[in-house]
């Protein structure tokens, strides 16, 4: 085995010389990414207090036919604006949100007692405009309650009659199960960066060996081969390692500076949050090693490698597109599929849910053991000589 | 002592090597010369165990490389055609983990490192990382790092390849040296010169196969010519691959 650890501390060594290698597992995963995060959180949240905020500027069409509701929304802060040319094409090329317009027929059918037609025109798909028009229809409405009561007095009938049932918001959530957000990006991230820490040194350490020509000579070595790739290996699980682990507390200091209460969330990160986070993710790097230095044992260049990469780094967000898409509650049998199972369990760890052990165990055994079986594939590849020469 | 029998390796349908056989002997330099591709790197990495052979029997001081392939590379030094040295190591530290790697203690490593900086006059640049070295520096370290546990068989791919006339000198000295030391030398080359200064014995390798095989004068005689460039062209039939 000494031959393990004499791989081992010489490419711990060498790579701790390497710009690249620190620059892609030790700073761009933890600096980026919860920067990119606390920037998003910003964004989001300071666009949603803009739009709730902001003055509801209304355009209408046919405002002289309803002049009892037009004072009533400018009485609730709304701005009138003049009747436009092509009220679908205004909304459509999204100059505004919303147009109201008041049908002709309004006064008679009012006069009747009977409904008066509206037309609310908007476009629902766009995200943005889903404030206004929320705003709009709530004022429409309530302009309708406030109007139907007062005909039901009239005639000395008591509203209340008209309201059956009277519905009361019992909010269970806790603001941490709130934190749909952080719930679905922070596994996403770890997930990232287990993959992009380990990316470059798998490359090196192997690809990349072979492009200088230093395979060769070392794999004379009296070292078994195996040995000498677990070597290479332990070094990449131990830069994914250290990557997550610098992500975490990264994020751990970023935190205080979210926008206060944004979302509700709750979210601090202690030292035991941070630990388990830690336990449950580390099989993911130990699989992304294994994984990525089989993949590039096979590349001659670190080039090449580098091209399978690119489609690799897509395996660890597809559990957070599917989540982000469809989400879904966690079961037992979840915990045995890797990725998935780390994505869940740190979802949970972060809305303060308690896990049970069971789930924790199968997580991390699922994953260590198709982790091991990789590295036990990666670590014999170069018993087969076609994959040491570069060139013959 | 390397003993080599009908020697055979293909790769699909290309006979890379095609019924070696030759000797070297302990205390001599044997060079094996060759045009361009025709077969010496594969031989030399079926000694070295990295490649087995399709047919035939390699014995290094009475061991096989297909079977007892760690104990063979305890007893072998390469220096491979690609010096591949770690840039990003000091010199020392390129040396060090193949020592390492040879299981040698630390002091052994620091003595023996001592050792070759004189023999191979590396003061200079001994403690400096790799990258940018010249040619002459890198082949010095790869020379070291294949010698630092003592091998008794010595095996080099192309060693003067890239080397200046100074370079050069330095390394035929240093081979004669071991060859004064009584250590079995293996050399592959296509440089005529080398072969005349340095060899004791020369195997003419073309297309896989010996074409000829003895000491400079056997081989002038053999071919009767009076140069060895010219023997080289008779044995081979051709003078494809001397351009070089």
């Amino acid at each position: 085995m000494s031959g393990l650890t004499t791989v081992f501390r010489k490419e711990v060594r060498e790579n701790i010389r390497d710009r690249r290698a620190l620059f892609n597992s030790l700073l761009l995963g933890p600096l980026l990414f919860p920067l990119l995060f606390v920037g998003m959180m910003w964004f989001l949240e300071s666009a949603e207090r803009e739009r709730a905020e902001k003055t509801l500027e209304l355009p209408v069409i046919g405002a002289q036919y309803a002049p009892s509701l037009i004072r009533f929304l400018e009485q609730q802060g709304t701005v009138i604006l003049p009747e436009p040319e092509d009220p679908e094409e205004l909304v459509r090329s999204q100059e505004v949100p919303v147009v109201l317009r008041i049908l002709p027929e309004y006064p008679e059918k009012w006069e009747e007692g009977l409904p008066a037609p509206v037309e609310v025109i908007s476009d629902p798909s766009r995200q943005e405009s889903n404030a206004p028009i929320r705003r709009v229809k709530s004022l429409l409405y309530g302009y309708g309650q406030q109007i139907g009561s007062l005909r039901l007095q009239l005639r000395g009938v008591s509203p209340q009659l008209a309201s059956p049932i009277m519905i009361k918001d019992v909010d269970l959530s806790t603001p941490k199960s709130r934190a749909i957000l952080a719930v679905i990006f922070l596994p996403y991230v770890l997930m990232i960066t287990a993959f992009t820490g380990a990316t470059h040194l798998a490359m090196d350490t192997t690809a990349g060996e072979k492009e200088r020509k230093s395979l060769e000579p070392l794999l004379i070595n009296p070292v078994p081969r195996w040995q000498i790739m677990t070597g290479k290996m332990i070094t990449t699980m131990v830069f994914a390692m250290a990557s997550l682990a610098l992500t975490l507390v990264s994020f751990r200091i970023v935190l205080p500076y979210m926008p206060v209460g944004a979302f509700g969330m709750d979210l601090t990160l202690g030292l035991a949050t941070l630990l388990k986070i830690l336990l449950i993710i580390s099989p993911v790097a130990i699989l992304a090693a294994a994984l990525l230095t089989l993949l590039a044992s096979f590349a001659k260049s670190y080039r090449e490698a580098q091209s399978y990469m690119g489609l690799v780094i897509l395996i660890p967000m597809i559990p957070s597109l599917i989540f982000m898409a469809n989400p879904i509650k966690a079961e037992t049998w979840m915990m045995a599929v890797p990725l998935f199972s780390q994505n869940l369990l740190i979802g949970e760890i972060i809305r303060g849910e308690s896990v049970s052990l069971a789930w924790y165990g199968l997580s991390i055994a699922s994953t260590l053991a198709i982790g091991l079986v990789l590295a036990a594939l990666a670590a014999n590849l170069y018993n087969r000589p076609k994959l040491i020469f570069s060139t013959s | 002592m390397i003993v080599v029998k009908n020697l055979h390796k293909s790769f699909g349908d290309v006979k890379a090597v095609n019924g070696v056989s030759f000797e070297a002997r302990d205390g001599e330099i044997t060079g094996l010369l060759g045009p361009n591709g025709a077969g010496k790197t594969t031989t030399l990495r079926m000694l070295y165990s990295l490649l087995p052979p399709d047919e035939g029997e390699i014995r290094i001081d009475g061991l096989d490389p297909t079977r007892d392939a760690m104990e063979i590379k305890r007893t072998l030094g390469v220096v491979p055609d690609s010096r591949g040295l770690y840039s990003r190591l000091t010199a020392r530290e390129n040396i060090t983990y193949y020592g390492e790697l040879h299981g040698m203690s630390r002091d052994a490593i620091r003595e023996r490192i001592a050792e070759l900086t004189t023999t191979l006059d590396m003061s200079d640049f001994i403690e400096r990382r790799t990258e940018g070295f010249s040619q002459g520096q890198r082949v010095k370290v790869a020379i070291a790092r294949a010698m630092v546990h003592q091998p008794q068989t010595v095996l080099m791919d192309e060693p003067s390849n890239g080397l200046d006339v100074m370079s050069t000198r330095a390394l035929r000295h240093y081979v004669l040296s071991l060859k004064e030391a009584g250590h079995s030398v293996v050399l592959s080359t296509h440089i005529m010169q080398e072969v005349a200064a340095l060899c004791d014995r020369i195997v003419i390798i073309a297309k896989g196969e010996v074409a000829a095989d003895g000491t400079a004068s056997e081989l002038l005689e053999r071919s009767g010519c009076d140069s060895l460039e010219d023997a080289f062209v008779e044995l081979i039939g051709s003078e494809e691959g001397l351009l070089a």
